[in-house]
């Protein structure tokens, strides 16, 4: 999906830049009145994602007062708490994107290799799009379900074998790590598909023709092209893991263990402590570090597109 | 994302034109080795194995009857299926969460498509900025949007009295969640029209902007406008964190709340929903490529012009 954009960009600019210049005469004279009508759109971004952005930023700075103050991101590097979250959160992000990237590729090789048409390829692909993003506390439903207690394998040993499993792992951070890999699995199939698709017949050809067997192929054709795109898909699943807090809180509901459930204790206790800011402090850390993903994720996209072209 | 594939393929077309446009089944395949097949094979079943146990148990926990002591298995119901029909609560939630999504629907497709068309046409060098602003959220976690968004939604509860406060302007943050994927849908749509020559003409035949948009550029961005509007669908029937921390019942938050009480019947919400939207995506999934296979031989006719 990252991929598109850059895929179409080559043949379509060239189509739309000469219509578009050719009406520069009438552009002088329209100019301020033809970005005005970008205000709409302008506004409401700025009222629904800037401002939201800028509150939290600007109030992690803050008292509850008003008066500036380094206290609340202070407390961000010094409650012990906090921080584990954060170190949770991160942990559970790499584990869960390395463990996503690793299989998802792999299922979207076994797709690519199949029929470009096929209707295995068409289930894949919708069922992808709904596990990826469609999930959340559903998804930690379905893993209750199956290894819960009173779920489908717990009943099945206990009533056929006599055997009594222990499932409290999947309460633990085991049971978030394979939760979260099951929504990652899907989003490395839809992020990763595009670029696996771009593989030409041509480079197989030259590679086999130069006599390449399919393991020469990968180390020295296919797998240098795709690393760029592997990289940043990696990223992608790391900030996606990292931002998700649905399957969490419905996997885990007491207790708030990732960061993004201490930013809703912190939310949903500010009444009672009025230390709202602090919510504030953790929020502007997680946009530093998503953003901070998001921009390497950018520069590598750059470099993945180049092949594409 | 299901624009994808054939834009993939889109690309290569120049040299070889329709030869090389589809090789990946013809030409691979015969060179696939036994080998590989076996590894295709195993990873096919590993991981969809994976991907397809939990939804099966989702559908083994949801079918149970009362236990049988004689037989000491569940015999197989619909019990709570129909169980889903006596909470009031979930159906206020299913309702909520519908005209949301119709909201969110008509919100979106009213701020993106005559923003990114009149880009195209007018302003080609905003382009790159209006990317960027749609692509943002993704760099701004929901929690954090809802971190910065409670004053405002406080306000509005306050000052714009029962309206202010209902769910349904949950549909206001929906749109800025869906922007992401709902712009790339609209984009790749766009792009493989020639959207400014398209508006020239209609507007030297004398149509205003209205009808220029409406009569001429949508109908030939349907694909794009359909995979946006069933993308936003999706996420918005999805969408838990927000509304759950603003404390508004959509279903998400309801089937979460049920889960404590009657985990029987939100497991069956649960694989309804997830079996819905599948649906939904699959039939999307058939149209998409018709659209992307035009966009593809304009690209074509484009490169041998």
């Amino acid at each position: 999906m990252a991929d598109s954009p850059a895929l179409l960009t080559a043949p379509s600019s060239s189509a739309t830049a000469g219509p578009a210049s050719s009406g520069a005469g009438t552009r002088r004279f329209k100019g301020a009145g033809n970005y005005l009508a970008l205000t709409p759109f302008l506004g409401y971004i700025g009222l629904f994602l800037i401002l939201p952005t800028l509150i939290v930023t600007i109030g992690a700075l803050m008292t509850n007062e008003g008066q500036p103050t380094p206290d609340n991101i202070a407390a961000m590097f010094t409650t012990d708490v906090f921080i584990h979250s954060f170190v949770k959160s991160i942990q559970l992000a790499v584990i869960s994107a390395i463990l996503g990237a690793i299989f998802g590729a792999l299922l979207a090789w076994a797709i690519v290799r199949g029929d470009p048409n096929g209707l295995l390829r068409q289930l894949v692909i919708a069922a992808s799009g709904v596990l990826a993003q469609f999930g959340g506390v559903m998804l930690a439903f379905a893993f209750l379900a199956t290894f819960g207690f009173g779920s489908m394998i717990d009943v099945y040993f206990k009533n056929n074998l006599g055997i009594h499993l222990d499932m409290s792992w999947l309460y633990s951070m085991t049971g978030l790590v394979v939760v979260y890999t099951y929504f990652q699995i899907p989003l490395m199939v839809i992020v990763f598909l595009p670029s696996l698709d771009g593989l030409r017949q041509e480079w197989y050809d030259a590679s086999a023709s130069l006599g390449g067997g399919s393991w020469s192929f990968w180390r020295n054709v296919g797998g240098p092209i795709l690393a760029p795109s592997f990289l940043g898909a990696l990223l992608l699943l790391f900030t996606n893991a990292f931002s998700a807090y649905a399957t969490a809180q419905a996997l885990i509901s007491q207790g708030c263990v990732l960061i993004t459930q201490q930013i809703a204790c912190q939310m949903q206790s500010e009444v009672i402590l009025g230390q709202e800011n602090v919510g504030k402090a953790l929020a502007l850390g997680m946009i530093v570090i998503v953003s901070a993903v998001m921009l390497i994720y950018a520069f590598i996209q750059r470099r993945a597109s180049r092949w594409a072209k | 994302m299901t624009a994808s594939p054939g834009a993939g393929l889109g690309a290569v077309a120049p040299g070889g034109g329709a030869l090389v446009a589809r090789p990946k089944g013809a030409g691979q395949g015969r060179r696939t080795s036994r080998n590989q097949k076996l590894v295709r094979f195993v990873v096919l079943l590993v991981v969809l194995g994976y991907l397809i146990l939990p939804l099966f148990s989702m559908l083994e926990f949801s079918t149970r009857g009362d236990f049988d002591k004689a037989t000491k298995s569940f015999p197989r119901s619909l019990q709570s299926y129909q169980a889903i029909f006596t909470y009031p609560n979930l159906i206020d939630g299913i309702v909520a969460s519908l005209q949301i999504a119709v909201l969110t629907v008509f919100g979106m497709l009213l701020l993106l498509v005559p923003t990114m068309v009149w880009t195209v046409v007018r302003v080609p060098r905003m382009r790159r900025v209006i990317e960027f602003l749609c692509l943002l959220p993704l760099a701004i976690p929901a929690i954090v949007i809802v971190v910065g968004i409670a004053p405002i939604y406080r306000w509005m509860g306050q000052n714009l009295g029962a309206a202010g406060g209902s769910p349904l302007t949950l549909a206001l943050i929906d749109i800025i969640l869906v922007l992401p994927y709902s712009y790339r849908a609209i984009d790749s749509s766009l792009r493989s029209i020639d959207t400014a020559t398209l508006a020239d003409a209609a507007r030297s035949l004398g149509a205003g902007w209205p009808r220029t948009i409406l009569q001429v550029i949508v109908p030939n961005i349907r694909g794009g406008i359909l995979s946006a509007s069933v993308l936003a669908v999706a996420l918005v029937l999805g969408e838990f964190t927000i509304s759950s921390l603003l404390s508004f019942n959509t279903v998400q938050v309801v089937i979460f709340l049920l889960g404590k009480r009657d985990p029987f019947v939100s497991v069956a919400v649960s694989l309804a929903a997830l079996v819905f939207a599948f649906i939904l995506l699959f039939v999307i999934s058939r149209f998409a490529p018709g659209a992307d296979r035009r966009g593809q031989r304009a690209t074509e006719e484009d490169s041998a012009a």
